[in-house]
């Protein structure tokens, strides 16, 4: 374990760690989702949390947040056993936490989001606005964020919401700050701002619980790591001491030498070309050819329109002006079943809002664009024999874990929902497979599984444009890389000449 | 979370099914028999469910509405509503009733058009449905109004047509063989045909499967492929020509319509979906549950009145039950999902 003083703590308490999980075992009905983990969190440090999806970090974090109540083992806050109910008794013990999924309310203000349940009042239980606006401010000014206390959040983008939410999160001046993948939905530059904000929080002396999946994000931030594995503690190690390799290799008890295998294959004729697709405001001018066996990679930050193209693309909002041609022949694609009938697929940028049918089981969320694609059916009825077969092939293929196939799909993880969208196009046969963020907040593994299989796909001839926030990823699984910045495509990139440098410089000009 | 363990990774996952969830539902109804006979017993000194022309009245008197909940199930399972399935039966039952009208009679509706085949009063009605259920599709799907606006228009809507139709007179002597619609076990064997019908379309047909993926989650349905516009409007128009059914049932059984018949229909109807485990947040729900839904409903109304209570708390406790119904789903749900 570790030794040597920790930075001085900011609050009363003197102690060595502010957060310390002793042997906390907790089971479900047939899992056992903890058993006998630790987790010690000493004041000023980020401490990084580990593991693939299903590892465990969710239920801790659900037991410190007082949603679930351990079987054995204590957790302790400043040296005292934690006593929490509800998610108010953690703040209002030191202890906030910033979720995985964000818990803004759309039709709110930003800072009536912010200061909701402790609005500044005048006598009589009046709200005081001027007063809360004020304060806003002052916390964003603290932050470096820009953003005015009045704006709606729903008018927000995803990434500025996110700062929201970890500035409501920072308002709580806790002790501990908990962040569950606070960089899945931001670009580089956000992510910059996060980490300027958590050394500040460090400094103060607060301890931070950073749950991530990016190796990079870990060895920037975190001073010191902790690993589970399948409900079990594996190890706890100052971040300095270990290489990317070795976390690895803890998490998943496995060597992964190559993250990013992409395989040489043959490229072939030109089969989706777009010309001067345009929607005013949004996208313009906006050109690019797709090969058979291509992987053309697309990066920008959140908001240059690279989605927008996408959903253009296969018809979801079509766009103004502009063209897309077939095998040579120009297409309209006014809707998503035409751009079906053409051999597209898409993938969609987030799981849980246009992908997943969460309260239907596998089975049934795998079969939807099958079934919409009409080849499996006489006369409307469906041949349900045949596609709980191939349902159960591609699950396999895909390595899905699941006890069965009629699960409900909320209680998979997330690489394993990820995994059963992605079986959803591929049991249509596409040619050409649109991906937007194909492994956003999905564990290491499942990562590295899902990029084995888009190249394999590429190798068979399918045609991939993929989307991607994460570099490494768009750099190592790209033939070529498009750029766009601000709703234009800012530059092309061959595999051989792109590095980070050069994408980023296109991507934020 | 934790869903995955060792085990399950190598074997791959096969499709095999769960018990069917309409067994918790069919437990409650039985729960319920049994409740009633034993009070029985104490109170009124004779069986309950021994009665076996007790147990003909109590079917009897909910198919017609359970024709109704079938349309309306598919409905709620698709994330909607339809409030405007009463009014659908007044609306065609005047409609259908004009059209079917004996000859004897001085003075029908339309004198020139009495002794029709009935199928002509049959197939108008159905029409009739048709068309008021395509109206409440097509403003749903593509105005973007809420389902609950939408087919309450259509709900004060029909019924206002229903009163002006024969300025508020009602419409009777129908020919014998409409008549036969509705008489004996007639609405049994109707409901039961459709509900069969419909338990098949939900099931295993892409209507259905469809349906239920429009109901979890109306963008992913979309952007599956699923053109979401024109399965709403088949739903509503599956539901409006279902409450005509009804309306047809209804007003030959009753060999007279009046503009009132059927009202309070639709919240029987839901009300028998809900009970029998669909979901009003959408993606599920089946016919069959809906079926039992229906039978606890009879047997709820017809054990009242057998154990002789008075009809005011009959309505009271109805609406109690209704609402532990839903609470009951919604903490199963919970529970369900924090499995995870």
């Amino acid at each position: 374990m570790l030794d040597g003083a920790g930075a001085p703590a900011r609050g009363a308490y003197a102690g060595e760690y502010i957060l310390e999980v002793d042997n906390v075992r907790k089971e479900f009905p047939g899992v056992v989702a903890l058993d006998d983990v630790q987790l010690k969190i000493r004041p000023g440090t980020v401490h990084a949390l580990m593991g693939e999806n299903g590892a465990g970090k969710s239920t801790l974090m659900k037991i410190i947040a007082g949603v679930y109540t351990p079987d054995r083992g204590e957790v302790r806050f400043a040296g005292r056993p934690l006593v929490i109910r509800t998610p108010l008794d953690a703040l209002n013990s030191g202890i906030a936490m910033i979720h995985q999924e964000l818990n803004l309310m759309n039709t709110m203000s930003v800072a009536e989001n912010i200061w909701i349940g402790r609005e500044p009042k005048y006598g009589f239980g009046l709200i005081d606005h001027g007063k809360m606006a004020a304060m806003t401010r002052d916390l964003f000014t603290d932050l470096g964020i820009k953003l005015a206390p009045e704006q709606m959040v729903g008018d927000l983008t995803v990434a500025q919401k996110q700062m929201v939410e970890i500035a409501k999160a920072v308002s709580f001046n806790s002790d501990v700050l908990i962040m569950d993948e606070p960089t899945s939905a931001i670009t580089e530059t956000e992510v910059e701002h996060l980490f300027r904000i958590i050394r500040d929080l460090r400094a103060k002396g607060v301890g931070i619980v950073y749950i991530t999946h990016k190796m990079s994000e870990l060895f920037e931030i975190a001073d010191e790591l902790t690993v589970f594995r399948d409900g079990k503690f594996i190890a706890a190690v100052p971040a300095a001491e270990v290489t990317r390799d070795q976390i690895i290799k803890m998490m998943v008890g496995r060597e992964i030498t190559n993250l990013f295998p992409k395989i040489d294959c043959e490229i072939g004729e030109t089969i989706l070309e777009v010309r001067n697709l345009t929607l005013p405001g949004v996208f313009e001018d906006v050109s690019f050819t797709l090969r058979r066996g291509e992987i053309l990679g697309v990066a920008g930050l959140v908001g240059s329109g690279r989605s927008n193209v996408a959903e253009a693309v296969f018809g979801v909002t079509p766009a103004a002006s502009g063209q897309i041609l077939i095998d040579g022949a120009v297409v309209d694609i006014k809707s998503p079943p035409v751009a079906m009938r053409h051999g597209m697929a898409f993938l969609t940028e987030d799981r849980k809002e246009t992908g997943c049918f969460l309260n239907l089981d596998c089975i049934e969320n795998i079969q939807v664009a099958l079934l919409s694609s009409g080849k499996v059916d006489n006369r409307g009825f469906v041949n349900q024999r045949e596609v709980n077969r191939l349902a159960e092939e591609f699950c396999a293929k895909l390595r899905v874990k699941t006890p069965n196939l009629a699960e409900t799909v909320a209680n998979l993880s997330g690489g394993n929902q990820q995994k059963l969208l992605i079986a959803r196009w591929l049991l249509t046969k596409p040619r050409i497979l649109i991906l937007d963020e194909p492994t956003r907040g999905i564990d290491v593994g499942a990562k590295s599984e899902i990029h084995r299989l888009i190249t394999q796909l590429a190798a068979e001839g399918v045609a991939i444009l993929m989307i991607s926030s994460e570099l490494p990823e768009v750099l190592g699984m790209s033939d070529r890389i498009m750029v766009m910045h601000e709703g234009h495509v800012s530059g092309f990139l061959d595999r051989a000449e792109a590095d980070q440098v050069r994408v980023m410089e296109l991507a934020a000009k | 979370m934790a869903t995955q363990t060792l085990g399950a990774e190598r074997a791959a996952p096969k499709a095999h099914r769960k018990l069917p969830s309409e067994i918790n539902i069919l437990l409650v109804l039985i729960g319920i028999a049994l409740v009633f006979e034993i009070l029985g017993w104490i109170f009124q000194g004779q069986t309950f469910l021994g009665n076996i022309n007790r147990l003909k009245i109590m079917i009897l008197q909910v198919s017609v509405i359970g024709i109704i909940a079938v349309g309306v199930t598919q409905v709620i399972i698709s994330g909607g509503i339809d409030l405007s399935s009463g009014s659908i039966v007044g609306a065609v039952a005047m409609v259908s009733m004009s059209f079917a009208q004996a000859g004897d009679y001085a003075r029908a509706v339309y004198p020139a058009l009495t002794d029709m085949p009935v199928i002509v009063p049959v197939l108008i009605g159905l029409a009739c449905g048709a068309v008021a259920g395509t109206i409440n599709g097509l403003l749903i799907a593509y105005t973007k109004i809420p389902p609950f606006i939408a087919t309450l228009g259509m709900m004060v809507t029909a019924r206002g047509f229903a009163k002006w139709y024969t300025k508020g007179q009602p419409v009777s002597f129908p020919t014998d063989s409409f008549a036969s619609l509705g008489a004996g076990m007639m609405p049994v064997l109707i409901f039961l045909t459709v509900a069969a019908i419909f338990h098949v379309a939900m099931k295993y047909t892409r209507y259905g499967k469809f349906t239920y993926a429009i109901g979890a989650n109306p963008q992913a349905a979309r952007v599956s492929g699923i053109n979401v516009e024109t399965h709403l409007v088949k739903l509503y128009m599956v539901a409006g020509t279902l409450a005509a059914l009804a309306g047809i049932v209804v007003a030959a059984r009753g060999q007279t319509a009046q503009a009132g018949m059927g009202m309070m229909y639709e919240l029987d109807a839901i009300a028998m979906a809900v009970i029998g485990g669909t979901s009003l947040a959408g993606g599920r729900g089946s016919i069959i549950g809906t079926s039992i839904g229906m039978i606890i409903f009879g047997v709820i109304i017809s054990g009242f009145t057998f154990l002789r209570l008075d009809a005011y708390y009959q309505e009271m406790i109805k609406g109690a039950i209704i609402v532990a119904a839903v609470v009951a789903d919604t903490y199963r749900q919970r529970k369900k999902m924090k499995k995870a």
